[in-house]
């Protein structure tokens, strides 16, 4: 048995890299500093090694054979999940732009929310040690932080020392729409947050009004969404008074129509209060199941965010029309590859078309698709590089241990290799 | 396998050819001497007719990292493609992307770039992104300055030897080239809420000024001998009257050496009716007092492009301008910071148009092409694929007063650039874009055509009209493979990075591993450069060059 110790997540999406992880043959033990979230993933185990074709185990080569095929005969393929490492990445676009696939990463219409705010009006935004070393006002949109990410205060907030704030328990956090569902976000001197909850559909008009109010426009409603005016008043002040306040939101619990115009107006926000002679950012949280990842690589290789089409020889970005789940319920595509190297519980939609996963092991489907390759997970069973959801920072992911699995970037350039002969 | 270019033009500065018609030969990747008779040449090029010089190399082109995948992310509409035919290597018809930044720099004759401006936390970033240019060789400028550690050591009056260390660790652990420094100081001070930020503002919580951080980075990089000179941007960038800022910033350089970039974004005086007016002149009367100086130019030409810069203040100021109207700030782990600010120049605009000529007035008062290099600052006074329409502007007198006409003509009134007849020789671009690049650089290898120098060369049919000429070059090899023939490229060869690797005390590695456990959460093991490209062994990806004295021009004409 070994004992690894600054082990790096690839999971929790704020690159925490102080596991200590005990390496027992196949097993993993998180021995400290795990979170509901990252132990879980690092110690779910092997439970299945071979790669099957219509449900029967075979040999890596013949299951690679089997998905050329299927790509061959496909018209219009589409390549979903997009769940993996930055070589992952480069091996699935490279494999898209062989066969003029659609990729598209499965939380991209989440992401989406935050593209379509970006691409429109852009935004300011900061980065994690920032926050640790400066934040004196957290204002937290729509979501119950510490179950998104367990150590968000641990690690950023409550931390002992700071560059630039001389106790870090005076610092303040205000929760807007969800309600903390845990003690974390209690300052260590025991001051709570201040909680202003509202229904999720109501966000768009709460932040709508929050806003106008730091613009200094007049509100003569008394409450919206539950909320009273005057309660928002005081946070338009507060965070007007802050020295370095940080707006965060999650995109993927902005479950409503037209949330974009949501996160617009949280960004436009920030950037009202800058023009007012504040500092404010932003700070989007993703970074799950290699989102970020994604859409990092995507950018650099086909200039746009992880939801493009190959299918005209050229990328094309569509934030709508490349939607994976929509495609293959429409009839829109014939062959489905499925790359999911973190989470064997994220499965690929059903389908009729000729379906190829490369999934984390352990993947049980509804449906057994014409091809399942197990792989490794990128942190866990190879080495790798992810990307934090400040985006600014990539991580190097270790090799624990010595499981034989396949990494997803090996499988995909493997039918690459099998497309041109 | 010996390769012979036979009969063609041959421009290296290195050697004083002029024109002269040689024949070049290398074998494999390497260029040597005329082989002795009768020995056996495995291909050879008949390129009578063509102008032969080594491979261009780019000394300031953001290309990759945070701020350029931000800039790209931000504006899909830029880059969309609507036909395009596959040339049957991967990524061929990607738009602004790694694969098209290395087959256009590389259709144009250039073989190495390097990306300015890399924070050390978006090193490895950075390198994930040019390990996927191809072609191209390529090599960053580690961004300091603005971090707080940088700033506790001097506001804790720490020792020159200690900076040195945390330098040249910084080099070592982004596997960078050289030293940049953005608006000293200024992108911190905009955390704590400064929206401007001059050579002797003092930075708010460490009491240090923005001159006394260039002073002290600038020792540093002479004294762990980083051959290229410490890379400046200068503060208040496209402000009214910051020409005193470049020549306060040449004065503050103590005759060390100091390369101050895309210094036409600080060409400007206060004067007209406009309070804006070309400041070129009094500009170059300083560079030319300064022999310890280089510059590039940062010219801008006209059209739709994106601004990207770690200055902060400078974009943030900007925001207004945006073009279409959206814009990013970022404000980057403690360290520094990032701006995107999409932008359009405008002919029929006063401003843009004295921008133009200003830059062109640079160029052609400098009269040191050893000391004065062509950019545009890509992409931030226009994309690089518009470098042979530069080129041309250059080395053609008419063509230049053809394009003022187009010009704001107010703007053109308050121009010397009708007066200057100056029409840059082959042999200056060669000066200026090759053998001049890689000296300032720190690059033996490259850059000249002698025997010994990687065989990067790039033949160019020649042509009366120069845009035409050097917008696709005739052929080029890189490493002795050829990549580009006739303008397409014919090989997706890899590339490799440049880097300088100056001797540190390893007890500094002890103290950042408790600075980093104290104020990031990161251990320093966790984001150091390495393993960056899926092809090739970090041993293959990285070439490490020697270090020495940083580049004075006037040593190596």
């Amino acid at each position: 048995m070994t004992e690894i110790t600054e082990v790096p997540s690839p999971f929790c999406g704020i690159g925490t890299d102080d596991l200590t992880i005990s390496v027992d043959g196949l097993s993993l033990k998180v021995l400290s500093n795990g979170c509901a979230v990252n132990t879980p993933a690092f110690e779910q185990v092997i439970t299945d090694f071979k790669p099957r074709v219509a449900g029967k185990q075979v040999a890596l080569e013949h299951a690679v054979a089997k998905a050329v095929e299927i790509l061959q005969d496909s018209n219009q393929p589409i390549i979903g999940g997009c769940a993996t490492d930055v070589n992952g990445m480069r091996a699935l676009l490279a494999l898209a732009d062989r066969c003029g696939a659609v990729v598209d990463q499965m939380n991209f219409n989440a992401s989406r929310r935050n593209y379509l705010a970006m691409q429109d009006s852009g935004w300011m935004t900061t980065t994690l040690a920032e926050v640790k070393n400066r934040c004196d006002l957290l204002l937290v949109v729509g979501k119950d932080l510490e179950s998104f990410v367990p150590r968000f205060f641990e690690r950023y907030f409550w931390n002992q020392e700071s560059m630039f704030l001389e106790d870090t328990a005076n610092r303040e956090v205000i929760y807007l729409g969800k309600a903390p569902s845990g003690t974390a976000q209690v300052s260590p001197n025991g001051k709570q947050a201040q909680v202003l909850t509202c229904a999720d559909t109501d966000l768009p008009e709460v932040v709508t009004v929050l806003r106008a109010l730091v613009k200094g426009h007049k509100i003569v409603i008394d409450s919206v969404g539950g909320i009273k005016v005057s309660d928002l008043q005081t946070v338009a002040e507060r965070l007007q008074a802050a020295k370095y306040g940080v707006v965060t939101w999650a995109a993927s619990s902005l479950v409503f129509d037209q949330a974009e115009l949501t996160v617009q107006s949280i960004c436009e926000l920030i950037k009202d209060i800058n023009d007012q002679g504040s500092r404010c950012s932003g700070l989007p949280l993703s970074g799950k199941e290699g989102d970020l990842t994604a859409n990092q690589v995507a950018g650099w290789i086909s200039g746009y965010p992880a939801r493009i089409s190959y299918a005209k020889g050229y990328p094309e970005y569509d934030p709508y029309l490349y939607d994976s789940r929509v495609m293959i319920e429409n009839g829109e595509g014939d062959a489905l590859l499925w790359v999911q190297a973190f989470n064997s519980k994220a499965i690929p939609p059903v389908t009729d078309v000729p379906t190829i996963v490369l999934g984390r092991s352990g993947m049980l489907f509804d449906k057994e698709p014409d091809v399942y390759i197990p792989l490794g997970t990128p942190g866990i069973d190879h080495a790798g590089h992810a990307y934090r959801a400040d985006s600014v920072v990539a991580i190097r992911l270790k090799k624990l241990r010595d499981s034989g699995l396949p990494a997803a970037a090996d499988v995909l350039s493997a039918i690459e290799r099998g497309l041109l002969i | 396998m010996l390769i012979r270019l036979k009969g063609g033009k041959v421009y290296d500065p290195a050697q004083a050819l002029d024109g002269e018609i040689r024949d070049i030969y290398f074998r494999d990747s390497v260029i040597v001497d005329k082989p002795e008779a009768g020995a056996m040449i495995d291909a050879d090029y008949d390129i009578a007719g063509c102008v032969v010089m080594a491979g261009a190399i780019d000394i300031h082109s953001h290309i990759a990292g945070g701020n350029v995948n931000t800039a790209r992310l931000l504006l899909p509409e830029q880059h969309r493609n609507f036909v395009a035919r596959k040339l049957g290597h991967r990524f061929s018809t990607s738009r602004w992307s790694a694969t098209e930044t290395g087959y256009r720099y590389a259709r144009m004759g250039y073989t190495t770039v390097v990306e300015p401006a890399i924070l050390p936390i978006n090193a490895l970033d950075a390198h994930l992104q040019m390990a996927d240019i191809p072609i191209i060789d390529t090599a960053g400028l580690a961004i300091l300055g603005n971090d707080d550690y940088l700033l506790r050591l001097m506001r804790s009056g720490a020792s020159q030897s200690q900076i040195n260390d945390y330098v040249a660790w910084t080099l070592h652990s982004t596997r960078c080239l050289g030293l940049k420094v953005i608006n000293a100081g200024g992108a911190n001070a905009f955390k704590s809420n400064a929206r401007s930020f001059d050579l002797d503002d003092v930075v708010p919580e460490y009491g240090v000024s923005s001159r006394h951080i260039l002073q002290t980075l600038q020792r540093a990089a002479c004294e762990v001998e980083i051959p290229h000179p410490v890379h400046v941007h200068c503060n208040n960038l496209g402000v009214p009257g910051n020409v005193d800022t470049a020549l306060a910033t040449m004065e503050a350089a103590q005759g060390l050496p100091m390369h101050l970039a895309h210094i036409q974004f600080y060409g400007y005086g206060n004067e007209g009716d406009r309070g804006f007016s070309s400041a070129a002149a009094k500009l170059i009367d300083g560079f030319k007092k300064h022999p310890n100086i280089t510059m590039d130019v940062g010219q801008v030409l006209f059209g739709q492009t994106v601004t990207i810069s770690g200055d902060v203040i400078a974009q943030y100021s900007r925001r207004n301008d945006a073009s279409p109207n959206k814009w990013i700030a970022w404000d980057a782990e403690c360290e520094g910071s990032g701006g995107v600010v999409p932008y359009r120049y405008k002919e029929t605009s006063f401003v843009n148009s004295l921008q133009w000529l200003i830059g062109l007035e640079i160029f052609l008062l400098a009269e040191d092409p050893w000391r004065l290099f062509f950019t545009t600052d890509h992409p931030n006074g226009a994309p690089f694929t518009m470098y042979p329409y530069l080129i041309r502007l250059l080395m053609d007198r008419d063509y230049r007063l053809q394009c003022l006409e187009q010009l704001n003509q107010e703007a053109v009134a308050m121009s010397l650039l009708k007066d200057l007849d100056k029409e840059f020789s082959l042999y200056d671009i060669a000066v200026m874009t090759r053998t001049a690049a890689a000296r300032l650089l720190g690059l033996p290898d490259r850059g000249h055509l002698r025997p010994g120098a990687v065989a990067d060369i790039a033949v160019y049919r020649e042509q009366a009209d120069k845009a035409a000429m050097f917008a696709d070059a005739e052929l080029l090899f890189k490493n002795g493979r050829l990549a580009v023939q006739n303008g397409a490229v014919v090989e997706r060869c890899n590339g490799t990075a440049q880097v300088v690797q100056p001797l540190f005390d390893h007890r500094i590695e002890r103290d950042l591993q408790n600075y980093y456990d104290r104020f990031y959460n990161l251990g320093l093991a966790n984001f150091t450069v390495g393993d960056v490209d899926a092809g090739q062994a970090d041993s293959e990806r990285f070439r490490a060059h020697a270090c020495g004295r940083p580049y004075l021009a006037e040593n190596a004409r």
